[in-house]
């Protein structure tokens, strides 16, 4: 079966006062039908731009798409113009926001804000785009979708707004969403009952789910498949499973270490262990595998030659020069 | 809301009071007289010029005449200007008309020119389309009103011929031909504040554009597909175009002011060279009643710029 959406090594650069910013550099990433994956790292590891490249939703200038393919059903949109894009936003791909506080303009109401995407992709004409956005909004519970179909966003909390964003996103049925961090900005309550409507939502209308996330406890709980960047790259990608079980790479290892855990008992209670030193800034990076400096088990051939993707085992592929044996040494 | 506004109205009596009281101090206290002209003037008996001075009560003290001024405007009744021989408020009345045409033109040109040429070059920031725009709107609010009426006259009316550079409302024609020359006479001085105004304006409204461009909604609005067009004007236009039209309200008083200035050079018989003309013959009662109704502009401009931002942002409610 083919896959829904395939990136094939996209590079999207940024030209800044100080050089290129290569923030997305060969990535690829493969999407199935009806699949959640979940795209997790630190912040500045050119996740959104990842996705935002997707729909060329970043700023161009500066941005620039410079390498690499993205195939949706397909069809290529990396040559498309962003006039030929607008068929397939939102009616094909669907986009959540990080930020609901923001992403929503606070001089229209929300209704109009749903309706305008069914009248632009569905021809629906005004009367029936309000009653398909009241039934979207009755669908990600909004109480009292009626009356507040009407309302402008300062009147909604932050986890109803980012429900209203969902039924934005949901309301001409796209066969993808791509929710880029949805539940960072909400606090933890909401924050579980947003992932359990998107949960909710894509089974209900078979979608795929793209989630971005740096919360691995949010990884656990949602992912079918797993992709773990660091630093413009893929650096690790494997079913959810595998990657808490068995992790290869000593950056997917550090990540799964720094989760706190209260399961243990105050004898195996040990200090939360954090990753040294922070994300490299990505103009001219070194030749070498870009998580050495911060790597323990980093070797003289870290610095001298990128690591490239291998496969492990079926469906689990990395990018690290420790071997096998090494690699199960420091897990 | 219209509580709102009648209590607004309410809030600008005490202002309203306190700035003629400042005015009225300021033109008792300023020298000159308005009877100076009599006094000269051999043919007037100083019995006469006594009795005038008793009758128009100006010889009382200032609380007195403030009273008298007040007491009459409250009534209606603006005063008697010295030099024109008649009422105040007939006179303002008569210089409106050409002040509100000039204005209310040059207002609606500078929003035709600057909306456009600021939404546009905020869409394409740094584009060559953006610098020449730029550089235009420098030069235009480098350039006084006063230089670059002198230079359209020189041009256009004395080099050129093209244009009348002295401005009449008694225009000797009538129908068709009546409208095409309060047109052409009133090209110049339009052009000359319209612009003057687009320039600062066009600023405005590109930086108001760009603050906007780059929020987190407008990239959601992109990212439902609906197309540039769409995307500028309904979400990024809507939300820029709230302090634009509250600067635009606020600057109105200015724009008045302004006016002063233009209307002396084309010789625009407005309220602007009344004013003026007011001033240089000592003529008080007149010089009261415009920088009044400047100020009365003034408030009544705060006020609709208030309720302007009140009906466009749905955020602020107005109680």
């Amino acid at each position: 079966m083919a896959p829904l959406l395939e990136i094939k090594g996209l590079k999207t650069h940024f030209s800044t006062d100080d050089g290129i910013l290569q923030a997305v550099d060969g990535v690829d990433i493969t999407i199935n039908k009806g699949e959640t994956l979940c795209v997790v790292g630190e912040s500045g590891c050119g996740k959104t731009v990842t996705a935002m490249s997707i729909l060329k939703l970043i700023a161009m200038p500066p941005g620039r798409i410079a390498a690499g393919q993205i195939i949706f059903e397909g069809r290529d949109l990396v040559p498309l113009t962003s006039n030929e894009l607008d068929d397939i936003r939102a009616k094909e791909i669907g986009f959540i926001f990080q930020e609901p506080m923001t992403s929503l303009n606070p001089v229209l109401t929300i209704g109009e804000q749903i309706a305008e995407s069914l009248r632009r992709h569905e021809g629906l004409t005004r009367k029936q785009a309000l009653e398909r956005t009241i039934e979207m909004l009755k669908l990600v519970q909004i109480p009292n979708a009626e009356g507040r179909v009407h309302n402008y966003p300062h009147q909604f909390s932050g986890g109803m707004r980012q429900r209203v964003m969902i039924a934005m996103a949901l309301a001409c049925k796209p066969k993808l969403i791509i929710a880029d961090e949805p539940t960072t900005a909400l606090d933890v309550t909401i924050q579980a009952q947003i992932l359990d409507l998107l949960q909710d939502m894509k089974e209900r209308f078979g979608m795929a789910v793209m989630l971005i996330t740096h919360a691995m406890g949010v990884v656990a709980e949602t992912a079918q498949r797993v992709v773990v960047m660091y630093a413009g790259k893929v650096v690790e990608e494997a079913p959810v499973d595998d990657l808490f079980g068995d992790p290869r790479h000593p950056y997917t290892q550090g990540l799964i270490r720094s989760i706190p855990r209260i399961d243990l008992d105050s004898e195996h209670k040990t200090r939360l262990e954090a990753i040294g030193g922070s994300v490299p800034i990505l103009i001219n990076p070194p030749v070498g595998c870009r998580f050495a400096p911060r790597c323990k088990f980093a070797m003289d051939v870290c610095i001298e030659k990128e690591p490239l993707l291998r496969e492990v085992k079926p469906g689990h592929r990395m990018a690290c020069h420790l071997g096998d044996a090494q690699l199960g040494a420091a897990s | 809301m219209s509580q709102y506004v009648l209590r607004r109205l309410l809030i600008a009596i005490p202002s309203l009071l306190g700035i003629s009281v400042v005015l009225f101090v300021v033109l008792a206290l300023a020298p000159g007289d308005p009877f100076s002209e009599l006094a000269t003037n051999p043919n007037v008996p100083p019995e006469v010029q006594a009795a005038l001075r008793a009758k128009f009560g100006l010889d009382d003290p200032i609380y007195l005449r403030y009273l008298h001024w007040l007491n009459a405007m409250m009534h209606g009744d603006w005063g008697f200007s010295f030099v024109s021989r008649m009422n105040v408020d007939t006179l303002i009345l008569q210089r409106l008309p050409a002040t509100l045409y000039v204005i209310g033109s040059a207002q609606i040109l500078a929003l035709l020119v600057a909306i456009p040429v600021g939404v546009y070059a905020a869409t394409k920031p740094y584009s060559l389309f953006d610098q020449i725009a730029n550089t235009f709107a420098f030069i235009g609010f480098s350039l006084p009103t006063f230089f670059t009426g002198l230079l359209f006259i020189l041009i256009f009316s004395v080099t050129l011929d093209w244009l009348p550079f002295v401005y009449t409302t008694d225009v000797k024609a009538t129908g068709i031909h009546w409208v095409l020359e309060m047109i052409r006479q009133a090209i110049m001085p339009v052009a000359v504040l319209g612009l003057f105004q687009a320039a600062s304006m066009t600023r405005f409204v590109r930086s108001a554009m760009l603050d906007v461009i780059r929020l987190d909604y407008v990239t959601t609005a992109r990212a439902k597909g609906l197309g540039q067009a769409t995307v500028i004007v309904k979400h990024v236009m809507r939300n820029a175009m709230i302090p634009v039209v509250t600067l635009i309200a606020l600057q109105m008083p200015a724009v008045f002011g302004g006016a002063i200035v233009t209307e002396q050079i084309f010789r625009i018989p407005g309220i602007g060279s009344l004013l003026i003309s007011s001033i240089l013959s000592n003529d008080t009662p007149v010089v009261m009643a415009v920088t009044f109704v400047f100020a009365c502009l003034v408030v009544l401009f705060n006020l609709i710029a208030d309720v302007l931002y009140g009906w466009l942002d749905p955020r602020i409610s107005l109680r």
